[in-house]
């Protein structure tokens, strides 16, 4: 089936089988493999990008659900090539990656927490990233990072 | 995990996919936000032929104020119902329960109506439907009809509704300002209920639907009763009765039993009955 999904600003036209997942379509037919494949179940978070603006799983979408729309990858979240996205820059000065194989999914899925909610607490980043699992267990300084972008939390 | 290939229609009205589903029968699924089917697709344990996605009927998503009732439509998201002044302000179970769906990213696609029609034992809709009161509206090729709640769940994974219907509407009587609770007993914060129950305050009585406890979302008849002949919060003590709980790595049946009562006392201290 034919697709044209607008991908980090750019407008992509593909032939896929209506059973491509969204993930794989971003990461082998775009090129753009900054976004990861961690459990494949919809649990873990690694795959979360952005679909009109909002976080999803993009393991538990079809390509041809995104047909239309505007996605945006890590890839596509800092602003120009020698200007990090204040998420970014707050992950980094907080130490929040170890491995850092959840971080894609985990910066993006930030990132949507403080569009809905700018002012978190503790508490509502640590719940509004349930849906991110970090397996080195660096939660502390991620949830560290959120707020320090958000302005808070110093 | 990729799906068992499949053909692939996007319907543009609620009669296009009702007559999708008419030509193809049995091997054709409705997909709205796929948060249900897709996973099961994947795992290989659904492969419909064809599926049919209605995640674009925007007119089927909304919340809206009724009179005695809120209407939401079957597409309506997890998100917008949890963020819903109407939703928070006349059925707060319900607002609580959809925001306790998986994770945001999980309620950022998935649908209520998708959500009902899985009729999944341990998700958290079908218990705040059931202590609510609820029903849906299916449209299907003879024309519509209502479906109560306590009419919806048919089996394990298995709603009421015939294989050419689809729900378009969810119906939910406001419980203005009633003491109401939602318990919900898991491991890691985006799983499903091992127990869940949902409990909602009534004139002389309270609704009392359990997760996770039966092969179907259930009202526990037994707990009901007893809180109408004045039990109170002992009422707890019965909600195991009449259920026959899976055993599974999460939970024995014994554990689940136990869990039961502890979660429907609190809940109940919680809503004050």
């Amino acid at each position: 089936m034919e697709i044209s999904v607008e991908v980090n600003g750019v407008t992509h036209s593909s032939d896929v089988e209506p059973r491509t997942l969204l993930v794989h379509y971003v990461r082998e037919a775009v090129g753009l493999t900054g976004t990861n494949i961690g459990c494949d179940t919809s649990s873990c978070g690694a795959c979360t990008l952005h679909v009109n603006g909002e976080a999803v799983k993009s393991c538990t979408m079809l390509a041809v659900q995104a047909d239309g729309q505007s996605v945006t990858t890590i890839e596509g979240l800092a602003p120009s090539d020698d200007e990090m996205h204040p998420m970014q820059t707050a992950f980094m000065e907080c130490h929040a990656l170890q491995c850092g194989y959840c971080t894609p999914g985990m910066v993006m899925a930030s990132v949507s927490l403080l569009d809905e909610n700018p002012s978190p607490t503790e508490a509502e980043v640590r719940e509004g990233l349930e849906g991110n699992l970090c397996r080195c267990t660096g939660y502390h300084n991620i949830v560290k990072a959120v707020l320090s972008a958000s302005g808070g939390g110093k | 995990m990729i799906p068992v290939a499949f053909d692939y229609v996007r319907a543009t009205s609620a009669d296009e996919a009702i007559a999708a589903l008419a030509e193809h029968g049995d091997e054709a699924k409705l997909m709205a936000g796929g948060h249900s089917l897709l996973p099961m697709m994947k795992l290989r344990l659904a492969y419909p032929s064809v599926v049919v996605d209605i995640g674009r009927l925007d007119d089927l998503s909304y919340v809206n104020d009724a009179g005695d009732y809120l209407a939401i439509g079957a597409l309506t998201k997890h998100r917008m119902i949890e963020t819903s002044d109407l939703v928070k302000e006349h059925a707060p179970l319900l607002a609580h329960a959809t925001g306790q769906v998986g994770d945001p990213q999980v309620r950022h696609r998935g649908t209520i109506g998708g959500s009902l029609v899985h009729a999944d034992t341990a998700a958290d809709h079908p218990s705040a439907l059931l202590a609510l009161g609820g029903s849906v509206m299916v449209k299907g090729p003879n024309g519509e009809r209502e479906i109560a709640g306590t009419d919806l769940f048919a089996g394990f994974l298995e709603s009421s509704l015939e294989p050419t219907e689809m729900v378009t509407e969810v119906r939910i009587p406001k419980h203005t300002g009633a003491g109401w609770s939602f318990q919900k007993f898991n491991r890691r914060a985006q799983d499903w209920a091992i127990v869940g129950a949902s409990i909602q305050q009534v004139e002389g009585g309270a609704r009392v639907a359990l997760v996770n406890m039966h092969p179907t979302p259930t009202r526990s008849a037994a707990v009901e009763e007893a809180i109408s002949g004045g039990g109170g919060a002992a009422a707890a003590e019965q909600a195991h009765v009449g259920m026959e709980p899976s055993s599974d790595l999460n939970a024995s049946v014994e554990f689940r039993q136990h869990l039961a009562r502890v979660l429907v006392g609190r809940g109940l201290n919680e809503a004050g009955i």
